[in-house]
């Protein structure tokens, strides 16, 4: 043991990096598309869907992800289902995950002006038609920029993976550590790592708050 | 299947309301509203802030349902539960008082929208519709301009031309220009006078009262939810109520 910090060590570290942007990677993709439906769920003409939906919300917001994480890694097992830790790591962010974009995207949608969704029907639109191509694409616009924020906090919580027995930076960061012995100066790799991973966000997230702010008449992406 | 409106005869009017009431919660809004609009013929709702004008309309397009009553719009049954809702809203066109073109889509896209995506109508031909139903606005030059890039008058013109571009038998107006500049006002009014000499159908309820008396057919005066006072533009000049001679006074 001992020694002092090396390439190999960075190396280490970087390939933790990696596996910290795949767990947010799939957070976002897979929180993402459960988010949607979580979304249109929210505000669905069914009120039982939107009763399930809700619940589901309530649930996970009432739920440390760290408890997440324990439940699908050791608790499945112990009912019979053998699960990965990246699988674990991956479905638990993406349960999580869906349930506060589904909150974030919901507010979007309805926040898009009543005054919309009338004009819309007045023009006899089904109410598919209505969604995709009037009220999506001005909610896309509000939603944007509290995603982006939020996906910051997504890759800072991927460190809780860790506790499943992944590996992704902060492990890494742990584990290099427990051979030098250099807390101080170890950690602050890492803080630096996690700060460039999601400084850029940040400014972008900032950016299009502004930008929203101004109501360009553009949208941002199509739904 | 919902029943077929029932063929239109010269004789049937457009709209027709009948005893219609409507509550919100306790606030009873329409206290047995009648009235009837003739095809080709203009009606306008003037009335107090709050006596039920808006709700009137809202009614006819089946933005509220009616606890009571009957509305018959060109054929359709709009207070039976069967009603085909789409089938009415392709022939009713409703114009609100907030803009509300949609504001990620050019004028021209918030015009072809509908005629596409509902009759899927080709694109080629809508945006040749498009082009029409905006000259007839005299909003032609802003084809590709966004609703934010263009003024509240030009917007509202916009709105119009949007609910044209359907081809309705009916045009619904609630006080389009309220919130308006005054002298952006006149151009909208201009449009609607235009669409009235064209022999449109139309209901707007609206404050300016010299525009009221000059395109009306008939003038609906309401009052705490009751129709109060109803007949020619004339009605205007010599109130048979104190009501309406007291808003006509104020409203001048
Ligand atoms: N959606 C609604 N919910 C509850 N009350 C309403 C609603 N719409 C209108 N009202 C009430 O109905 C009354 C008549 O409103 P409205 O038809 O808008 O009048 P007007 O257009 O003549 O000013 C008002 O007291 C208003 O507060
Ligand atoms: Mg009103």
């Amino acid at each position: 043991m001992g020694g002092s910090l090396n390439l190999n060590h960075l190396l280490f570290l970087l390939q933790g990096a990696g596996w910290t942007v795949v767990l947010s990677v799939l957070a976002l993709v897979g929180g993402g598309i459960l988010g949607f439906a979580v979304a249109l769920c929210r505000v669905s003409a069914s009120r039982a869907v939107r009763l399930v939906s809700g619940g589901y919300v309530q649930l996970i917001q009432g739920t440390p992800l760290l408890v997440i994480m324990f439940l699908t890694y050791f608790g499945l097992p112990a009912i019979g289902f053998r699960i990965s830790p990246l699988a674990a790591a991956g479905a638990s962010l993406t349960i999580y995950v869906g349930a506060y974009l589904g909150e974030i995207w919901r507010g979007a949608i309805q926040s898009v002006p009543r005054p919309q969704w009338e004009a819309a029907e007045g023009l006899a639109l089904s109410r598919t038609q209505r969604m995709t191509r009037v009220i999506l694409p001005q909610a896309v616009r509000i939603a944007t920029p509290p995603t982006v924020g939020f996906f910051v906090q997504i890759i800072k919580n991927t460190s809780l993976a860790s506790v499943v027995g992944f590996v992704e930076l902060a492990r890494s960061g742990q584990i290099i550590n427990n051979s030098l012995f250099e807390p101080f100066l170890i950690y602050s790799i890492i803080a630096v790592i996690y700060f460039v991973l999601c400084y850029p966000l940040s400014r972008l997230s900032r950016r299009l708050e502004r930008r929203a702010g101004q109501g360009r008449g553009q949208t941002l992406a199509p739904a | 299947m919902s029943p077929a409106p029932t063929s239109a005869t010269g004789q049937d009017p457009a709209v027709r309301l009948s005893d219609v009431h409507k509550s919100f919660g306790t606030n009873k809004v329409l206290d047995g509203v009648s009235f009837d609009v003739p095809r080709g013929s203009v009606t306008t709702i003037i009335g107090r802030s709050g006596s039920g004008k808006s709700t009137a309309l809202r009614c006819i397009d089946r933005f509220e349902r009616i606890d009571r009553g009957e509305i018959t719009v060109c054929g359709h049954r709009v207070h039976e539960p069967s009603l085909d809702l789409r089938a009415l809203r392709l022939d009713v066109g409703i114009v609100f008082q907030s803009y509300n073109l949609f504001p990620h889509l050019t004028v021209e896209e918030n015009i072809i929208l509908a005629p596409t995506a509902v009759k899927k109508m080709p694109k080629a031909e809508a945006r040749e519709l498009a082009r029409r139903v905006l000259a007839q606005v005299g909003l032609e030059e802003k084809l590709h301009a966004y609703p934010e890039q263009l003024s509240g008058g030009q917007q509202q013109r916009g709105a119009i031309a949007r609910s044209l571009a359907m081809q309705p038998k009916v045009m619904l107006f609630d006080e389009v220009t309220s919130a308006l500049d005054p002298e952006l006002t006149g151009e909208v009014l201009k449009v609607i006078e235009q669409l009235a000499a064209d022999g449109m159908t139309m209901v707007l309820v609206t404050h300016e009262m010299a525009f009221a008396r000059g395109i009306a057919d008939q003038v609906v005066f309401m009052h705490r939810g009751k129709v109060h006072e109803i007949g020619p533009a004339a009605i205007l000049s010599s109130p048979a109520t104190q009501e309406l001679a007291q808003f006509v006074g104020t409203g001048l």
